[in-house]
């Protein structure tokens, strides 16, 4: 079995409401996938089920053949939409703390990148701006030598010379073995880093293709083309 | 040495790298059969997917303007005719963009010839 990812007739209701209505799509070994779509379009809710946060969903999921539990967080690593370092902690008692939770988490690795990202490891995180924090919570994911990767908008506040880093990280870090699963709306930024994309709308997808096919199908980058299938009137 | 350069976001990227890899070819900043780096090391240097190099290569190798050596890499072709057929394509494409974009401006064939004619008189290209 190649496929990282499967996800058959999955459909996903917050009371009542449709977010996902019947997708499907698998992701193989070895990818970097781009998840997209405007506000709304269930981009975070497919990899809260992804990584088991939600499990009141219909359809069927798998992670590496397993259904989302104790298994599948072992071998994904997950940025999430939502802050979550402890505010009394220093960047290095965060690595640390890592360091002894996860078996995966090369420490090494994490120094490295934090360095290379002008991180001083003896300031508070609470300290952080908005975007080192970003850093931080994203350096710590990526040292993680996990199979999956699900990144819930890791460019957000980030400044666009880091954002370079840090898709150069990204790029660099996965391997043969292991898949990334990212959204944002920087589409421009990452686009050159994608393998595919799997596009959002209406609850439904509505491509999901290399992103060099996107582009010669429609003359156009995936960043455009997005604007234009995002626009609500 | 392949470096990252500015992409056009509207073409795919695979393209634009084989084409590249062509004109550095052509123009010799590639020599005949010197080898290539690996697909992992161009991507990163690039700073894109390792697949989508990949894919270029693929269709390099498939124009055997790169051939592969089972054990130790990928090499520039040798074939000196394969290597002027290239470049007279090449060449062929961008005088043939050139003389579309005069004809739609309201060139005729004369005045196009003419112009050139003047210009390369003008400036000092040999």
């Amino acid at each position: 079995m190649s496929n990282l990812v499967e996800i058959t007739n999955l459909t996903k209701k917050y009371e009542g409401k449709l977010v996902l209505e019947d997708i499907s799509f698998t992701i193989p070994n070895g990818r970097i996938i781009g998840l997209l779509g405007a506000n709304g379009a269930g981009k975070t809710t497919i990899m809260k089920i992804i990584t088991g946060v939600m499990s009141d969903y219909t359809g069927k999921v798998l992670i590496d053949n397993h259904s989302p539990g104790k298994y599948t967080k072992l071998i994904t690593s997950y940025l999430p939409d939502k802050t979550y370092l402890s505010s009394w902690m220093k960047v290095k008692d965060t690595v640390d703390l890592f360091t002894d939770f996860y078996n995966d988490f090369d420490k090494n690795k994490a120094m490295e990148l934090l360095k290379l990202l002008n991180i001083d490891i003896n300031q508070n995180v609470t300290k952080l701006s908005k975007g080192t924090y970003e850093k931080v919570q994203l350096v710590i994911v990526m040292s993680r030598r996990a199979k999956l990767y699900v990144l819930d908008e890791p460019l957000g506040g980030v400044d666009p010379a880091s954002r370079d880093t840090i898709i150069d990280t990204i790029l660099t870090n996965y391997n043969e073995k292991s898949s990334v699963l990212l959204s944002t709306q920087l589409i421009q930024d990452v686009e050159r880093a994608f393998d595919g994309v799997i596009i959002l709308k209406n609850n439904k997808i509505l491509v999901n293709d290399e992103v060099d096919n996107v582009r010669a199908k429609f003359g156009k980058s995936i960043d455009e083309y997005c604007r234009e299938v995002f626009k609500c009137c | 040495m392949l470096l990252k350069f500015e992409f056009n976001p509207n073409i795919p990227i695979y393209l634009q790298i084989i084409e590249e890899i062509k004109r550095q070819i052509v123009s010799g900043e590639m020599d005949p059969g010197s080898k290539v780096d690996s697909v992992r090391e161009l991507a990163k240097n690039m700073g894109v997917n390792p697949n989508t190099m990949q894919r270029a290569f693929v269709e390099l190798e498939r124009e055997k303007l790169i051939y592969t050596e089972r054990t130790s890499g990928r090499f520039i072709t040798t074939d000196s005719d394969l290597i002027e057929k290239i470049k007279s394509e090449s060449v062929r494409r961008k005088i043939s963009d050139f003389v579309d974009l005069m004809t739609k401006s309201g060139f005729h064939k004369s005045d196009i010839l003419r112009l050139l004619e003047e210009f390369m008189e003008e400036s000092e290209y040999e």
